[in-house]
Formats: C-alpha cells, structure tokens, sequence
C-alpha cells in the first residue's frame, strides 16, 4: 500500500536509502540532515554523522536547525572543530558527502555562489562553505537537486564544488585526491550517477511515475541512460511514519 | 623560494636566480585583501601584555578602545550558535565603519550588513541555513555596496587563521584546487617539492580585529567554550586585538582548578565583556537554546529594506546597550529558552 506523500519526502526518503551502516557521512543543512536520521532509524544505526563545525557521530533525535547547533552532536561521540572536521575529510576518513546547489553540469560540478557575472551578480548566493571542501575530500559525492531546465545546465555560472570539472582524469590533474568525486544525484525526478568512461551524468532510475522522457526533457544537456533504469520505490509507510512522528515532527520539510 | 608568477617575464628572470625556486602552475585572480606580515605580528605579539590584569569592560568600551574604521575582523562562531551579538550590536551603535569581513556568518554579518557597514570581504558562506539566502547579503552584494569578494572555502579560511596561528606564512591543501571558487580567491598552486603533487597554498591570514563569545571566562581573558569549539582555538591566534564576551565570568581559581579546559589563554585577549544571553537570539551550548520565534520573525522582516530597518530599530538603534535589551526581551523569556 502506498500512501501520499510530498516532493520533499521522496527526496528524504531516497538521500537516505543510499547511506550505508557503518560509513560516514559528512552532512549540510536540509535534507541530508533529515535523511541520515531517517537512515540511522532504518537501516543504519552505525551511521556517523559529520558536521562541519565539530559534531561526529550525533544520534539524530531532533532535527539540527544550524550544521552548528548543539543537535549535530547530540549524544555524539566527539564535540571538536572545524579544522579536525575538514581534517580528518582530507586524510580519506569520511566516505559520503552531501552537497547541494543552484546549478548543476553533466560532470556534477556546482554552483553555490552567484547567477550572472561574479563581479556584479544577478543573484548572490550563500556561497562555498564547506561545499567546496566536500566536493574535494569525501571519496563520493552525492547532490541533492530540484530537477529543472534551469538548475541542470551545460554552463554553470560559477564552479564553487568541483565535480569531475572537466572529464576525465581533470580532477587529479588539477590536484584533487585519487579517487574521489560524485557518486550519485538524487533529484525529485529520479537517481543518476555517472558513466564510467565520461564522467557524464548517466540516468539510473526512475521516481514513482516518472518517465525517461520527462526527465530528458527538464535536464539542459544529453544524458547517459543506464542500460537498465530502474525504478525507485515510493516512501513506504514506516519511513513516512518515522519520517514525520520522529525525524520531523514540526513538519519543515513537509 | 616561492616565484610569483611564471607567466611574468621579471619573475622568470627572478626565478633563474633562485635555483630552488617552485613555480606557481596556478593562482586565483584576486589580490589579497588583509596581507600578513609574520615580522610585524611576532612584534606585536612581544609587546602584548602578559600582566594578569583586569580586562572587563563594557561593550562600549571595548569598541571605543579597539576597533577602528576599516579594520579587518571575523566573528566566531557561525550561523546563530554561540555568536558574540551583543558585540556586534554595539558595534553597529559605535558609527564605526567600512569594515573589511573574513565571513562565515549569519546573523552578525545580517547587522553589518543592514547598517550598511561592509565594503570587502574575504567570504566563505553567508545565508540563514535552512531558512535559505540571506536578503541583506543580496542587498549588499547586488546594489555594489559590498565592493570586493574574494572567495575561499570554509576549511581554506580556517586553515589560514591555522597557518597564522603556527606563526608560518601559508599552508598547504588538497581542497579549493580547479574551480571558480579558487580562481576567485588569492590561492596560489604549485608543485609539492617532496611528491610532485599539486597543492593549493593558503596565505596565513591575520586579523586587526576578533570577536568570540564564550560560556565562562575570568577577568584576565582566560577562556572555557563548551560544546564544538567551532574554530576559536585558530582564530583566538591569529588576532591583533581579540575582544571577547562571556555568558559568565568566573573566579581565576576556578580556571586554575581546571586548565584543560582553557581554549583561549589570557595573553591572546585584550578586553572581557560580561554579556549573558550575549549569543540571543541564537543558542548556547548547555545553557539556552535558539530563540526560534524571533528568529522566524526575523526571517520575514530581512526580506525587505524596510522590515530590515525596522528590526536594526527595535533591537539596536532604539536601545542603548545590552542590559537594555536583556530587560526588552524579559527574564521570563529569557528562562523559556533556558535548557
């Protein structure tokens, strides 16, 4: 039985299927928050969380307003800083990487920073952060994106989070660690990774009734489609129950 | 010995004289906004009182002595966690102006903003996390008030303070490397003389002026945080002048009894100010929590010139100091947000 359920949900529910037990996760604000708690009730009770002013391996019970707030390490087991945080990313420890953006290319590259020109902007935007240092450090990136014409283009307006740049092998040429980058785009539309030879956006599987057409259509360049796209399994009711009686209560991500 | 550029005629000629010299394969475009000079900080440093003398002091006072047009500072913490807004509102009261940012910030760098009082920045990330983009950043940036940006990463800004506070001129990382985000910035790429490897190089960044709240401190400036640290312990060392507020202060004995617990040494801060809620209306560890309707408040009223305004008016302007605001918001209402 499937029951209603909103954009934001299927993004949480999704986020959250692709984090692993025992691995760690180097959590933004929104809805990576949102689904390592809903992972760490699931299926992932050994999930660590990592937050970028110092919180580690918080047991998510509420949800943390601000990626420095006393939540991001509640019951925790370390309460340090900034640079042991994105120390401990640039020494190979945290394998997942949130990351979020208003612009995205077909090397997972994004955009956080500004619309139009960088010297006078059209719209300026919060900025890197930690975005930069995640893109760079964790070994797998996965975004979390509105899929849309105008958010999956084939110029983005700034690079402020490396992605594979520009193909193959640009990533350690221009002196990024071995064997890191994107992994996975979770969209509102459906999952993609990358091709293996390109570096290029691939189409791995579907949202409940969402077609391939539909996604082609609001993406802004070619897409790879995986040989067998598969489909995503809505929410089911005990993520939705957990998601909105414990994750959520106060219903900010409805 | 470290080349500017090779793309420079003078510097290649520079470079031939240095046998050892490692050339620059790339550098973000933007010129440094706050150099640092090692010699002259270390000679600060030296003549800075080591006397455990009485350092409180209003917040008044603090800025009246301290902080001068045009100076370049940085707040700590981040977001609306443990920031020193009492100072900063004091700051906006003060007239003083065209400060240079290193930022990171939300609800202190809103203020300057609405007061109009930023014209470069070194920055990092400014918005209302999950509330979305800053207006007042928006504001600032798209009218040309704000007059330079120079981009960093979060991680690349502390591992500056970081370089600063070992005393050493830059640092070197695996981060910032092939994107805009460099290109923006004052990094500089070379070739690691032990592997070859790339390394972006990060200058050591020194600040005129810093402002950190803390939950207790004594009368000297020595200094315990609880909770994440945030980057206190890098930026408490990498300052000229380093203004402090505290939730509470408390008995030297007290710091004594525990010395593990001292983030920020006496000798690095210049002026104590007693500021309790000094962090509302964002949280403190241990001791209160956000102050989440006036922040939601808030949140709609930055949207516009005119809601900003209104607010800087009720909560800065039309108050004289911080006790006015603490008997403004009430103790009661202080207590609902005590944990």
């Amino acid at each position: 039985m499937t029951q209603e359920y909103s954009p934001s949900e299927l993004l949480i529910c999704l986020a959250s299927r692709v984090m692993e037990d025992g691995s760690t996760a180097f959590i933004g604000t929104g809805i990576p928050m949102l689904a390592a708690s809903l992972a760490q009730t699931m299926h992932a009770p050994n999930l660590i969380p990592v937050f970028e002013f110092g919180g580690t391996g918080a047991i998510l019970e509420k949800l943390p307003l601000a990626v420095g707030d006393m939540r991001t390490y509640n019951k925790g087991v370390a309460a340090s800083g900034l640079c042991d945080i994105m120390e401990t990313a640039q020494r190979g420890f945290i394998e997942y990487g949130f990351l979020g953006g208003a612009q995205i290319d077909k090397y997972g590259n994004l955009n956080s920073t500004v619309i139009g020109d960088h010297k006078n902007p059209k719209v300026r935007l919060p900025g890197s952060g930690g975005g930069n240092d995640v893109g760079s450090l964790c070994w797998r990136t996965i975004a979390i994106m509105i899929h849309d014409k105008r958010r999956f283009i084939e110029n983005i307006d700034f690079v402020t989070t490396p992605g594979y740049l520009t193909g193959p092998g640009s990533r350690e040429e221009a002196g990024l660690p071995k064997d890191t980058g994107p992994y996975r785009v979770v969209t509102n539309l459906c999952v993609l990774g990358y091709d293996d030879e390109t570096k290029e956006m691939k189409l791995l599987s579907l949202n409940p009734g969402v077609t391939v057409e539909q996604v082609i259509e609001n993406t802004g360049f070619k897409l790879h489609l995986a040989d067998n796209i598969t489909q995503n399994d809505p929410p089911t009711p005990e993520e939705l129950k957990i998601l909105r009686e414990r994750v959520d209560p106060d219903g900010l991500y409805r | 010995m470290l080349c500017h550029s090779i793309r420079d005629n003078q510097n290649i000629k520079h470079m031939e004289q240095h046998k050892n010299c490692i050339p620059i394969v790339a550098e973000g475009e933007e010129p440094l906004i706050q150099p640092t000079d090692l010699d002259a900080f270390r000679e600060h440093n030296r003549k800075k009182s080591k006397a455990l003398i009485d350092k409180t002091m209003t917040e008044k006072e603090a800025i009246e002595r301290f902080v001068n047009d045009g100076d370049y500072m940085c707040f700590e913490l981040y977001g609306t966690v443990r920031c020193p807004m009492s100072l900063t509102r004091e700051l906006v009261r003060s007239g003083k102006k065209d400060f240079r940012i290193v930022g990171h910030g939300i609800h202190e760098l809103d203020m300057l903003f609405g007061a109009d009082l930023v014209r470069e920045m070194d920055f990092t990330y400014i918005g209302l996390e999950v509330y979305g983009i800053s207006a007042n950043l928006r504001r600032a940036v798209e009218s040309g008030s704000v007059t330079k940006i120079v981009e960093w990463s979060n991680a690349a800004l502390i591992w500056r303070f970081k370089a600063a506070s070992m005393g050493i001129p830059f640092i070197p990382t695996r981060s910032m490397v092939g994107t805009d985000t460099f290109n923006k910035s004052s990094a500089k790429v070379i070739e690691c003389p032990f592997t070859g490897d790339k390394v972006a190089l990060l200058p050591a960044l020194v600040l005129d002026t810093g402002f950190i709240h803390v939950n207790r401190a004594d009368i000297h400036g020595n200094c315990q945080i609880d909770g994440i640290s945030g980057f206190a312990f890098e930026m408490s060392r990498a300052c000229k002048n380093l203004i402090i507020s505290a939730e509470e202060i408390i008995d030297t004995k007290e710091i004594r009894k525990h010395p593990d617990r001292t983030i920020i040494p006496y000798y690095l801060v210049d002026a104590v100010v007693h500021a309790p809620y000094g962090s509302w209306p964002g949280e403190m560890a241990g001791m209160y929590e956000r102050d989440e309707p006036h922040y939601k408040d808030y949140v709609e009223k930055q949207k516009t010139k005119e809601g900003m305004d209104a607010y800087m008016k009720e909560w800065i302007y039309d108050l004289p100091d911080h006790q006015a605001l603490i008997d403004k918001v009430g103790m009661d209402h202080f207590k609902s947000l005590t944990l």
